[in-house]
C-alpha cells in the first residue's frame, strides 16, 4: 500500500494479477442461523440458509441494510457462532468444531477496534497475531519477528512500528490491525466493516490493499460494508442480504440491479458503468 | 521490535531478588529489640550451615523463631496478592480491580472464620484440619468474585464502573458479617477483628499451614502464570482474544480459580491486607510494560518486596506497639487508588 492515496493506483490493473485459482477454499453450505430471547419464544430473528463459493485471492463482499444479518453471516463463516443447520467449511475444515486455536491458525477476523487498557506500541500489537502459532508460554522467537515486520511492511505501516497504538489516527490504527490479522498467516480473512470511520481516500487505500493482500498472500476475503460503490468496485462476488434472506449471490454486475437495490435500501438510486465495466450506484435525493 | 525474551525476564526477576533479599536484611535488623548487622550475618550463616546450635544470643531467637517466620510469611502472602490482583485486573478489564476492593478478600476472610467456628464441630482428621480454613476461604473468594462478576454485568457486558461499585458493597457487606460473627460469638479464641479486617502478620502459624501456603502459592502462581500470554491478549476483549486464538473460558476458569486460591490462602494467613493487589502490578506495568509474561513474576516480587517493607514499618513505627499490616498498606495504597480514579475519568 503507498501511504498516500493520491500515489496510489486508483485502479489496479487486475489484467497482471494471476486470476483466481480454481480450487474452492471456502464454502457456505446451506448456513442458518436463529437469535431468541429463550428457546421456547420465536425466534427474534432468523438467518435462512445462505451458500456461496469462494476461490483463494477472491473477495467476497456482503451487502444489505441494518440488521439484515451480515455481522451474523461473518460470525457463521468464521466458525465463532455455530449454525442452526448447515456448516461452513474451509479447506475441508467444518469452521465452527475448530479449536480457538487452530481456527486462528487459519481465519484473521478485522472487528471494530475495542479500546486498548494499558497502553501498547504497534508491533507488540502486530506480534500478537502470531499467538496461535505459538506454545502458551513460548516467547517470540525471529521468524515470529520477520512475520510481524512484513506484515507491517504489506499494508505500508513500517514506520508505525515503534508508535503507541493510542497516538496513531484511525487510518493508521486501521493499517496495524490488519497487520495483525496478517501475521496470523490466515488463508481466510474476515473484515466486518473495515472502512467505517475512515475517510474517503483511506477508504479507497483499504480496499486496494485487500484488492493487492488476494492476489499476492492468496487470501480469501470476506467483507461486511455499507460501502455499496467499494463493494461494486473490488469484490469478485456481492452476497446481498434482505431480513436475514440472500436475495442474491453473483458478481457485481449482476447483483447490482436497479429494482433490486431500490427495493432493498429502500431508496431511489441510479446504476452506471464505471471506467472498468464495474456498477457505480448514484443515490437520488428524495422527491 | 523488541519482543520480551527469556532472558531479559531473567534479569529483572534477578534484580528484583536481590532487592527483596536487602529488604528482608533490613526487616530482620529492624524491630522492637535492636540486632546488629554483624550478628545478623552471624546467625544466618549458621542457621544455612545447620548449626544451629551456635546462635547463643537471645536475639538469635528473635531472629530465627520471631522475626524469618514472619518475613517469610509477608513474602508468600504480598506475592500472592499482587498476583491476584494482576489477573483480577486483566480478566476484568478493570485496572481498578483487586481482591480487596472487589469484595473477594472479605469472602475469603468469611469463609475462613465460617471454617474456624465449624471446625470444632467436624471432628477432622489431622491433616485435613489444616486444609479446612484455607478451603473454605477459598471457597468464600470464588463465591464473592463469582457474585461481583455478576453484579457487575450490565446487558450482557462487565461494566467498569458497575463492578467496582459491586466489590465495594460486597466488601461492606461481608465485612458487617464478620463483626456480627465476631462479636457475638464471644468467649472463643478467635483472632481479633483488626486481623480479619485491615491485615495483620503477627500471628505464628503451624508448620503444616505454611507447607499448604508455598504448595498452594507455587501452584496457583504456575497455573496464572501459563496463561500469561492469553492474558495479554485479553487485554483486548475476550472477542478479539477469542479471534486470536484464546480459549477464553478455558483462560477464564484457570485464572478466576488459581486468584481465588491465592487470595483464599493469604486471607486465611493473614486477614484481608487491602490495596497489595492493585498498587503493586501498577508499579510493575510502569516499570516493565504490561506483557503478563513478565509482569506476573516481577509482580509477585514486588508484592513480596512492598508486604514486607510494609509489615516492618507496621511494627517498627509505633515500637513496642504494633499497626496491622494492612493499615500501612491502606495508608499508601487508599490514596494512589483515587489518584488511578481521577486519571482514568480524566
Amino acid at each position: 500500500m503507498s501511504t498516500s492515496p493520491q500515489s496510489s493506483p486508483a485502479w489496479p490493473n487486475l489484467g497482471d494479477m494471476p486470476r483466481p485459482s480454481k480450487e474452492v477454499r471456502l464454502s457456505v453450505e446451506q448456513v442458518s442461523y436463529a437469535y431468541s430471547a429463550n428457546p421456547s419464544q420465536a425466534p427474534l430473528f432468523t438467518l435462512e440458509a445462505n451458500s456461496f463459493q469462494a476461490r483463494p485471492g477472491e473477495i467476497v463482499a456482503i451487502l444489505g441494510p441494518n440488521a439484515s444479518g451480515k455481522s451474523t453471516l461473518l460470525k457463521l463463516i468464521a466458525g465463532t457462532l455455530a449454525p442452526l443447520s448447515g456448516r461452513v467449511l474451509l479447506d475441508g475444515f467444518v469452521t465452527h468444531t475448530l479449536t480457538p486455536r487452530a481456527r486462528a491458525q487459519r481465519i484473521a477476523m478485522v472487528q471494530q477496534e475495542s479500546p486498548l487498557l494499558f497502553p501498547s506500541r504497534a508491533w507488540e500489537f502486530v506480534l500478537q497475531g502470531r499467538h496461535a502459532h505459538g506454545r502458551s508460554l513460548r516467547f517470540e522467537n525471529e521468524n515470529d519477528v520477520i512475520i510481524a515486520r512484513n506484515a507491517l511492511a504489506q499494508v505500508g505501516a513500517e514506520h508505525l512500528s515503534d508508535r503507541w497504538m493510542s497516538e496513531i489516527s484511525g487510518g493508521e490504527k486501521q493499517r496495524v490491525i490488519l497487520a495483525r490479522a496478517l501475521s496470523q498467516q490466515p488463508l481466510l480473512l474476515l473484515l466486518d466493516e473495515p472502512t467505517l470511520h475512515l475517510d474517503i481516500g483511506a477508504q479507497v487505500d483499504l480496499l486496494v490493499t485487500l484488492r493487492r493482500l488476494a492476489a499476492e498472500n492468496r487470501y480469501t476475503i470476506v467483507i461486511v460494508t455499507h460501502e455499496l460503490n467499494l463493494a461494486g468496485e473490488y469484490a469478485d462476488q456481492v452476497v446481498l442480504l434482505q431480513k436475514g434472506k440472500s436475495l442474491r449471490v453473483g458478481p457485481p454486475a449482476s447483483v447490482f440491479q436497479r429494482d433490486l437495490l431500490e427495493q432493498v435500501f429502500q431508496t431511489p438510486l441510479t446504476i452506471e458503468q464505471g471506467p472498468r465495466g464495474r456498477p457505480r450506484v448514484h443515490v437520488l435525493p428524495a422527491t | 521490535m523488541r519482543p520480551l525474551t527469556f532472558q531479559r525476564l531473567l534479569l529483572q526477576c534477578s534484580i528484583l531478588a536481590i532487592i527483596l533479599f536487602a529488604v528482608v536484611v533490613v526487616a530482620l535488623k529492624l524491630g522492637a529489640v535492636p540486632v546488629s548487622l554483624y550478628g545478623l550475618g552471624r546467625d544466618l550463616l549458621s542457621l544455612l550451615l545447620h548449626q544451629t546450635s551456635q546462635l547463643s544470643s537471645d536475639y538469635g531467637m528473635i531472629i530465627t523463631e520471631i522475626r524469618l517466620p514472619r518475613i517469610l510469611l509477608a513474602i508468600v502472602v504480598g506475592a500472592s496478592l499482587a498476583v491476584a490482583g494482576t489477573s483480577f485486573q486483566a480478566l476484568l478489564r478493570n485496572p481498578l480491580a483487586d481482591p480487596y476492593v472487589l469484595g473477594v478478600s472479605s469472602g475469603a476472610a468469611l469463609g475462613a472464620i465460617l471454617a474456624l467456628i465449624a471446625e470444632p464441630h467436624l471432628a477432622l482428621p489431622v491433616w485435613l484440619a489444616a486444609l479446612f480454613t484455607p478451603f473454605c476461604a477459598f471457597l468464600g473468594a470464588a463465591a464473592t468474585i463469582t457474585a461481583v462478576y455478576f453484579l457487575g454485568r450490565r446487558e450482557g457486558q462487565i461494566d467498569s464502573g458497575t463492578l467496582l461499585l459491586a466489590g465495594i458493597i460486597s466488601a461492606s457487606f461481608l465485612s458487617a458479617i464478620i463483626m456480627f460473627l465476631l462479636t457475638t460469638l464471644t468467649g472463643r479464641d478467635f483472632r481479633g477483628m483488626a486481623f480479619w479486617l485491615m491485615g495483620d502478620l503477627s500471628t505464628s502459624l503451624q508448620s503444616s499451614l505454611r507447607w499448604v501456603l508455598g504448595i498452594g502459592f507455587l501452584i496457583a502462581t504456575g497455573a496464572i502464570y501459563t496463561t500469561a500470554s492469553d492474558l495479554n491478549l485479553l487485554l483486548a476483549g475476550e472477542k478479539e482474544a477469542m479471534h486470536l486464538g484464546v480459549d477464553v473460558r478455558r483462560v477464564r476458569l484457570v485464572v478466576y480459580i488459581s486468584a481465588s486460591i491465592l487470595t483464599g490462602l493469604a486471607v486465611s494467613v493473614s486477614g484481608a491486607i487491602g490495596y497489595v493487589g492493585l498498587l503493586v502490578p501498577h508499579v510493575m506495568r510502569l516499570l516493565y510494560g504490561s506483557d503478563h509474561r513478565i509482569l506476573i513474576p516481577t509482580a509477585a516480587f514486588g508484592g513480596a518486596i512492598a508486604v514486607v517493607l510494609a509489615d516492618t514499618l507496621a511494627r517498627t513505627v509505633v515500637a513496642p506497639s504494633e499497626l496491622p499490616v494492612g493499615a500501612m498498606t491502606a495508608l499508601v495504597g487508599a490514596p494512589l487508588f483515587i489518584y488511578l480514579l481521577r486519571r482514568r475519568i480524566a
